[in-house]
């Protein structure tokens, strides 16, 4: 540790004003915090309040709560790879090819993207923020594991340029920037990212596992499109082999999806971390799952009778993107609600939509990613009423 | 002197005072029309036509019109116009037309035509009004040709018609943009010319 300090208080003068490299300052800065906690305080004037969390930190502890997600979603991509060749493998061969499978989606998502941020900041000299530590994992969970890297790349890019900077960087987007990504992929690219040949991987990754023909029973739909697509009128889904599977097998999460959404279990398990640190608002997480499921009771009970209207509730919260959208994208600090009152409103909508989207419209069977969306524009409409009821139920008790 | 004006008056709406991308106007049709590079030249053309010939028609008149009900004249005048427009490109371009469908008449509606009329022609010569017009159409028409290119291009790979993203790409791996078809990404295409022109002329950034 002292030999990097040594290093990095070495190179200080070169980077501070009026060194050789000091256009790079805020690149210096931003690595140097990131190491070290600075030594610079604030100034003994007035009243302080010393407060533990930072953004730094409250990144930090999302990508924690997302490492369960992850971990399972390298493990499910190696095991969905050797189940749908009709090969054994043990635990480690198969996590580790996940793994190697899943690691590229994450080197070029933080590449594109904090390439991005770094200009960005070297350009307005600003400093370098913290928001894209978060938005670099999220996109790897939420793409099907054959979408080709060059797309991913040219995503996050439209994402991080037009969702997040062009707004004024991190904290002033109005839209989750991960779901404007897969928005993108999604409308530019929809081969890419839907239909049956994009969720389980069945060539090899780097060379390994290479050149095997699926088995004879193999389809690549998810549960979800199985559903959506069903021509019959009861809502049953298979695995990757055919076999009928159910609600427990949507919960633990070996089932094809994208990366990081199958494993409802594993999701939670992070959104526990989220929610007793207070990062996240349980409230959100709640609502979203409240209004979910009354939709789809309400299309069990009256509904047309059609397959996806006739899945039982509780298996549209554990199927698709649902749990991962209700833990860590709804509530997203800086484009959901702020006002508590708000806050049920907007998880409670983003459920409903997203259930209403799954069941009525047969060209998305995914409904998760627009509901969000389309919520994070209306959050500071939610507030912005909330806030006005409450002046205006105060001022009548005022003027009583 | 004169030739200043005469500069500024053709000139500057392609460029300072362009009525797409500073004015805002006339968006609607550049979403509609600007999936190719054909319908987008023939829209871009048309308009400039329209709004130089009803321009000129307009500064003759200026004189007698009523201003109670000058909106109903220049109206009249547009349409008139636009209908003649319209059948000569049924006669003549049959194929183009059938593609613009209903935005060749929907130029009745383009603010940039009412915009011009009240704003210019109902005070200046017609010399004048029609070199207005010109310039206010080529304006209008650069903005939808240059969306047009891009959304052509990334969109199917083609440029008027004809492929120009070599199959190798393709094999490679490359595949058209989706989301270019869609009007949306029109928006977002006349954003980026807006952005990349106030970052040109540091006069036009707001403060």
């Amino acid at each position: 540790m002292k030999f990097l300090k040594d290093i990095v208080d070495k190179l200080k003068p070169t980077f501070s004003e009026g060194g050789k490299l000091s256009m790079f300052h805020s690149v210096f800065d931003g690595f140097e915090t990131f190491l070290f906690v600075p030594n610079s305080t604030s100034k003994r004037i007035g009243t302080q309040i010393h407060d533990a969390i930072d953004s730094k930190r409250t990144m930090i502890m999302v990508v924690l709560a997302l490492i369960p997600a992850l971990l399972f979603g390298m493990y499910n991509v190696g095991y969905q790879h050797f189940l749908a060749i009709g090969q054994d493998a043990s635990f480690w061969s198969t996590f580790f090819f996940g793994a190697l499978a899943v690691l590229p989606y994450i080197v070029v998502a933080y590449v594109v993207g904090l390439g991005i941020e770094f200009t960005v900041a070297q350009i307005k000299g600003h400093e370098i923020a913290e928001g894209f530590l978060v938005t670099g994992i999220l996109i790897p969970l939420i793409v099907p594991i054959n979408t080709p890297l060059w797309m991913v790349a040219v995503a996050t890019a439209f994402a991080v340029i037009f969702a997040k900077e062009v707004f004024g960087g991190t904290g002033y987007n109005i839209f989750n920037v991960a779901l404007i990504t897969r928005a993108f992929l999604f409308f530019a690219y929809p081969t890419a990212m839907s239909g049956d040949q994009v969720w389980v991987r069945t060539q090899g990754t780097w060379g390994w596992s290479n050149g095997h023909a699926t088995v004879d029973t193999f389809t690549g739909a998810t549960p979800l499109g199985q559903v959506g697509t069903a021509t019959e009128s009861t809502p049953l889904f298979t695995d990757i082999l055919g076999n009928n599977i159910g609600f427990i097998d949507g919960f633990l999460g070996l089932i094809p999806g994208s990366v990081g959404e199958t494993c409802t279990l594993a999701i939670l398990l992070g959104g526990m971390l989220l929610m007793v640190t207070g990062i996240s608002s349980w409230k959100i997480t709640l609502s979203v799952f409240a209004g979910g499921a009354l939709t789809a009771l309400a299309f069990n009970l009256w509904g047309p009778e059609t397959a996806i209207a006739n899945l039982p509730w509780y298996n549209h919260l554990v199927l698709g993107g649902f749990a991962f959208g209700a833990v860590f994208m709804a509530t997203d600090p800086v484009t959901a609600a702020r006002t508590e009152t708000g806050k049920w409103i907007y998880g409670f909508l983003i459920g409903v939509i997203a259930v209403v989207v799954r069941v009525l419209n047969p060209g998305y069977p995914e409904g998760m990613m627009l509901a969000i969306l389309l919520m994070n524009i209306f959050a500071c409409l939610i507030d912005y009423y909330v806030v006005q009821a409450n002046i205006k139920r105060r001022l009548k008790r005022a003027t009583k | 002197m004169k030739n200043d004006k005469f500069k500024e008056t053709l000139l500057g709406p392609l460029n300072k005072n362009n009525p797409v991308i500073l004015q805002v106007l006339g968006i609607c049709s550049a979403l509609a029309v600007t999936v190719e590079l054909k319908p987008a030249i023939v829209m871009g053309l048309s308009v400039t036509i329209i709004v130089a010939l009803a321009n000129v028609i307009i500064s003759l008149l200026r004189n007698t019109i009523p201003n109670s009900v000058r909106i109903i004249v220049q109206l009249v005048v547009v349409a008139t116009v636009v209908t003649i427009v319209s059948e000569v490109l049924k006669a003549f371009a049959y194929d183009v037309s059938v593609q613009l469908s209903v935005y060749i008449g929907l130029i009745i509606t383009n603010c940039i035509l009412m915009g011009r009329l009240e704003a210019f022609a109902m005070s200046n010569k017609p010399w004048d009004s029609f070199l207005d017009g010109i310039g206010n159409g080529i304006g209008y028409a650069w903005i939808l040709i240059a969306v047009a290119f891009f959304r052509e291009l990334l969109g199917s790979g083609k440029l008027f018609g004809f492929q120009v993203i070599p199959n190798c790409f393709y094999e490679a791996g490359y595949s058209n943009n989706g989301l270019m078809m869609m009007p949306s990404m029109a928006l977002i295409l006349v954003a980026c010319i807006i952005w990349v022109h106030r970052s040109l002329n540091k006069d036009l950034q707001e403060k």
